[in-house]
């Protein structure tokens, strides 16, 4: 629909970060990676969708920052040390870092598709879109949620082990 | 007063809440249940569940152990114990769990090609997980090992309302980002009212097998201050040793590939622990 298009329409590219196996690095790699990218002059945002356990706030330094809403939805943190790479992670929306999410998918689901339609994000080169580990609800919502934009492209992580 | 009133609404709440939930129901011929989980993937969960079912086993020859890999998306059990195959259906249709090394163990990885993705979302999740937990043939175990995947979600959530659990216990690095998810994990547990059995810092130290100079690659006791924060105690410490990761690696798990090493020592000492806090199993 035109809404769903409208928060992504001034987003050029959309990269995937999966990896299946936890603990090989996608956070910190999704972090480095959209630094690196705004160093080489990228406008770059970050989309965090591991729900359960949201790493990249804590990596550049936001966690304790709020959402805030605008007419379009709610408006990304900035961060990194200019302030310019807009993120999304619902370690924002916790009353407290350490307050575990306990969802099943159908839940999961309904914030992943918020994160896609309701985040205004602006007009970006690159979103990251940094995923938990397993291939479940995640992975498929964000996917279809994305579907639509037809920008993506995936970066598989993982480690010699 | 207000105050009984209020908690009587509370109860209220809770009960109609409660309706739709299953019901927990333990596992025929199993005795008691132990959990390894964590909230962060990647730190060792299945490594410390192989070993410390090994290590229960070991410590008590008299005791029948299974282990339950319950991580769907990425089951890693078959691997680490050196076992291939599609279980065997008994007469009464439950499968067979596969043993190695006496321990009975059941795994999604044994029900779908090595490489195949499993890409469901929770309803079927949940589906599977019942199915490995029920149809399944155990016989008669005193301890069932459940390695749990990574996250607070589905499989967290169906594993803890089906079965009583005796205790989980939760493996860690100390880096913050992996304590901060522990933490979580934690929390889940209270909320479905699961006891903590207490927390293993698990890839704590890296010692140059050259010069022997010790290197803390994720942080120096990162696992025993979320201790004191959350008032568990800890369990064990397991130092990243090659040793470890090799042995699982070709299915040959340093508790009885290496008994003496002080890497199975360490998960030795982590089981006796554990039983240490395990309650009295029922008759």
């Amino acid at each position: 629909t035109l809404a769903e298009r409208a928060n992504l329409a001034g987003v050029r590219h959309i990269l995937l970060v999966l990896s299946g196996k936890g603990g090989v690095g996608k956070s910190t790699l999704s972090t480095e990676l959209a630094l690196a990218l705004q160093h080489a002059g990228k406008r770059v945002g970050i989309l965090d969708v591991d729900l359960c356990g949201p790493s990249i706030p804590r990596m550049l330094r936001v966690q304790d920052s709020a959402v805030h809403q605008c007419d379009s939805g709610w408006v990304p943190v900035l961060a990194g040390q200019d302030k310019a790479i807009a993120l999304m992670s619902i370690g924002f929306l916790l009353e407290r870092p350490d307050d575990a999410v306990v969802w099943r998918g159908p839940k999961k689901n309904a914030l992943i598709k918020q994160f896609v339609t309701d985040v205004a994000w602006g007009d970006l080169d690159f979103l990251i879109v940094d995923t938990p580990p397993g291939t479940s609800d995640e992975h498929i919502s964000t996917v279809e949620a994305l579907r639509p934009h037809q920008l993506l492209g995936a970066i598989l992580i993982t480690t010699p082990q | 007063s207000s105050s009984s009133g209020d908690e009587a609404l509370r109860d209220k709440r809770a009960r109609i809440l409660s309706r739709g939930l299953p019901k927990q129901k333990p596992i025929e011929g199993v005795k008691q249940v132990v959990v390894v989980a964590s909230g962060k993937g990647g730190v060792g969960k299945s490594t410390t569940a192989v070993n410390i079912a090994l290590a229960l086993a070991a410590n008590d020859s008299a005791k029948e152990v299974g282990l339950l890999d319950a991580d769907i998306y990425g089951p890693s059990i078959p691997k680490m114990m050196n076992l291939k195959g599609n279980p065997e259906l008994t007469p009464k249709n439950l499968m067979r769990p596969l043993k190695n090394y006496g321990i009975a163990c059941m795994s999604m990885g044994f029900l779908i090609e090595e490489t195949a993705p499993v890409v469901w979302r929770g309803l079927m999740v949940m589906s599977a997980v019942e199915k490995l937990l029920r149809q399944v043939d155990w016989g008669q175990l005193d301890y069932l090992v459940i390695d749990m995947p990574p996250g607070t979600g589905d499989v967290q959530l169906s594993v803890s309302q089906n079965i009583p659990i005796a205790g989980a216990v939760i493996v860690s690095t100390p880096q913050d980002v992996a304590l901060l998810d522990a933490h979580k994990g934690a929390e889940m547990f209270r909320k479905v009212h699961v006891p903590v059995l207490g927390l293993v810092q698990n890839m704590s130290v890296f010692q140059c097998p050259k010069c022997k100079h010790k290197t803390h690659i994720f942080g120096a006791d990162g696992v025993r201050d979320l201790a004191k924060t959350l008032g568990l105690d800890i369990l064990g410490d397991v130092p990243l040793h090659i040793n470890i990761r090799e042995t699982c690696d070709s299915g040959q798990p340093v508790v009885i590939s290496q008994p003496q090493s002080d890497a199975a020592k360490a998960y030795l000492k982590i089981a006796m622990e554990i039983l240490r806090r395990l309650p009295v199993p029922p008759a």
